[in-house]
């Protein structure tokens, strides 16, 4: 009692303390995609910026896959802290599980100093092996593949073992399917061809069956571990919810993979499929903020946890707009045709990575935290709450700043180039250097330094948050699920 | 009261929607799978869709309005062998491999969209074969192979953006283009829209005749 405020690793489970460990090479990671977006921004600016040094591809690839790989960090330290809570026992395989978290840590490293110091080797099959495969997002060689697979069957071992040591939750069952999903889908990007139809083909059954899918279920799980947790909510609601989360995400994400073949080589058929079940995509999306803010609202938003509680509450509406809103507008055909590959797609990108995912994990660090701090209060009139409310604005106002930039520079890209122009290379760099489309990669750039500020302050917070409680957490929890 | 009432709803039952979340995944996958194995069939180069290798290296390339579709598609013209040689199967897939390894291990994605997939930091590649920016198709082969090995020192834009210069060899060079032309060739319904190739009714590889008419059209449309 007399540690509230203090850290407390001692009581915390074996799954907890491994989170912790996830969580903070996310967090550095999250740094380093922060890092490396404001590089690659600026050399829209400035293209003469780091030109031979760190060129914008180096800084793009570090951008997007220290992002991939800090929210795997989050999901699986999610993973693991809420574990021996669901399935009622220790965590099976403790000391494998250990020895994984460093041997990805270091895999980790190692690829990212060879991105920086390597970055490009010969056109050979020895390239995509050992420096880099050259493929958006899953650019890491294959050996690093081969790793990550080996990580994630070690982290699926870990996850199965002790549901079935337990018991299975239904969140527990959902997740552990989800997990299979998961691991298998990868495999999809593990081979090369040189038919580059072929490759995208499977590139986009890893890449959208992950974040239009396997990811999406996923969260749905956190989210139903989160409800319980910040507010009480009764447990048969949140899973009733994620089951009707489930049928509606993969009813439309599966066959949503189709709005990727459009354009690839692919036949004409899935003009019709991926524009009908990328439409209806946002449903589930829909569903978790009625969820979600519903939730929050017969709870009068009464929570254990009031920064994670924001943050699930901004997971619920970034999703649907980010991934549904974003989505859709240029998901048909008809559209996409104009849209595909411009900024628009960067628009939405951005949207939907941070609003789906990155609130997501972020929200499971502050529920980490509380523990941490030794069940420390995290309620109304928290003691330094100003840092937290701060950081969750000024990252959404920053989000905002840039999402909106990009999607005008997208308009005017798809006008200019697209439409108007015929996309070649003349009407590429006639619609780059357009006012408007500058003008938007200017706004990106201050919207990317509020951003940085917010991630600054977020670090700080999440360091000292409830450093000078002295008052143990709120209990309504236990009381609203005992009814 | 209401509790039992709840209970009653099958529809908003846990059970009901577990049973829908399996049902509704299972269904989809299977007619995912269906698909796919059409779908990979029809996108196996030497199909309609995705020319053979030797095919598309050994002939021109013309990217046409199709009316019954109502878009832009490739067409496998007369043969215009790539570098002057004609090439084998084997020999053409090997070189178009080399050049798509070559723009793997540069990470070209990570600037370019390749059929509109990657960054957008530089122009998309999927028809950049038949681009304008090659002047005369006659000359097209030699500058893209120049270009390629030093791209740090053409200037391309108005903006500044330069490629920086990544130790491509002529070898690979070389191979890049056949990669290019071959993706050229890939039908993409129709994207990207509203392209306008370059001209190559002149890329007759005899090119002593081809120099005297040139320059006798050109100061005729400089006139007004």
């Amino acid at each position: 009692m007399a540690a509230i405020g203090l850290p407390k690793t001692a009581e915390m489970n074996g799954g907890q303390k491994l989170a912790m460990k996830y969580f903070t090479v996310a967090i550095a990671l999250f740094g380093a995609q922060v890092l490396f977006g404001m590089l690659a921004g600026l050399q829209y600016l400035n293209p003469d910026f780091l030109f031979g040094i760190l060129d914008f591809s180096v800084n793009r690839t570090l951008h997007v896959n220290a992002m991939v790989v800090w929210l795997l960090f989050g999901f699986i330290g999610s993973v693991y802290w809420l574990l021996e809570d669901e399935a009622g026992v220790p965590i099976v395989g403790l000391g494998l599980a250990n020895l994984i978290f460093w041997v990805f840590t270091l895999a980790v490293v190692v690829v990212v100093l060879v991105y920086l110091l390597v970055q490009v080797g010969p056109g050979e099959q020895s390239s995509i092996w050992l420096i880099n495969e050259g493929r958006e997002y899953i650019e890491a060689p294959r050996w690093a593949d081969i790793g990550i697979v080996v990580c994630v069957l070690a982290f699926f071992y870990n996850v199965a073992a002790t549901f079935m040591k337990g018991k299975f939750t239904n969140i527990g069952g959902v997740l552990v399917m989800d997990l299979v999903a998961l691991a298998g889908i990868y495999l999809a990007g593990m081979y090369y061809t040189p038919n580059i139809s072929m490759d995208q083909h499977w590139w986009w059954w890893v890449i959208h069956l992950w974040v239009e899918a396997t990811w999406e279920v996923l969260v749905g799980c956190l989210m139903a571990y989160g409800l319980i947790k910040t507010m009480g909510v009764r447990r048969k609601i949140v899973e009733t919810w994620l089951y009707i989360e489930v049928a509606l995400m993969f009813g439309s994400g599966i066959l949503g993979l189709g709005h990727h073949y459009f354009w690839i080589g692919t036949p004409e058929y899935w003009f019709t499929i991926g524009g009908f079940f990328s439409a209806l995509e946002p449903i589930p999306l829909v569903a978790m903020v009625v969820h979600a803010v519903f939730d929050a609202g017969h709870h009068k938003l009464k929570s254990t946890n009031n920064p994670a509680l924001a943050w699930i509450i901004a997971q619920a509406f970034g999703n649907f707009f980010g991934a549904g809103v974003w989505g859709f507008m240029h998901t048909l055909p008809q559209i996409n045709l104009y849209t595909h590959g411009t900024q628009w797609t960067a628009s939405h990108g951005h949207l939907a990575f941070f609003g789906a995912y990155a609130t997501m994990v972020i929200a499971f660090l502050y529920i980490a935290l509380q523990k941490w701090r030794g069940n420390v209060y995290m309620s109304g009139e928290l003691i330094g709450a100003w840092k937290w409310k701060w950081a969750i604005f000024l990252l959404h106002a920053g989000m905002i700043t840039m999402v909106m930039a990009m999607l005008i520079s997208g308009y005017e890209q798809s006008q200019i180039e697209r439409a108007i122009g015929g996309s070649d290379w003349m009407a590429y760099f006639a619609g780059q250097s357009h006012r408007w489309f500058m003008q938007g990669m200017f706004w990106r750039q201050i919207g990317g330094w509020v951003f940085t500020a917010g991630f600054v302050l977020l670090a700080w917070d999440l360091m000292t948050i409830g450093k000078r409680e002295t008052r143990p957490a709120l209990t309504v929890a236990a009381e609203t699920a005992a009814a | 009261m209401s509790e039992t009432h709840t209970q009653a709803l099958w529809w908003a039952s846990e059970s009901f929607w577990r049973k829908m979340a399996i049902w509704v995944t299972a269904g989809s996958f299977v007619v995912l799978i269906f698909l796919t194995f059409d779908t990979v069939k029809q996108i196996t180069a030497g199909t309609k869709r995705v020319p053979a290798y030797a095919n598309a290296l050994n002939h021109r390339i013309d990217y046409v309005f199709d009316e019954q579709r109502n878009f832009q598609v490739p067409v496998i013209g007369v043969e215009e062998p790539l570098f002057g040689k004609i090439l084998t199967e084997e020999e053409a897939e090997a070189l178009v491999s080399h050049g798509k390894l070559t723009t793997q291990a540069k990470n070209c994605m990570a600037c370019h969209t390749l059929l509109g997939n990657g960054s957008y930091y530089a122009p998309d590649l999927t028809k950049s074969w038949l681009d304008q920016t090659w002047g005369s198709s006659a000359a097209r082969e030699q500058a893209m192979v120049d270009f390629l090995m030093h791209p740090e020192l053409a200037a391309h834009n108005s903006l500044g953006r330069r490629m920086p210069n990544l130790g491509i060899t002529e070898d690979e060079a070389r191979a890049t283009v056949a990669f290019l032309k071959w993706m050229s060739s890939i039908d993409t319904n129709g994207f990207p829209a509203n392209f306008k190739p370059i001209d190559q009714t002149d890329a007759a590889p005899v090119a002593a005749p081809a120099a005297v008419p040139a320059p006798a059209v050109e100061p005729a449309s400089a006139q007004p």
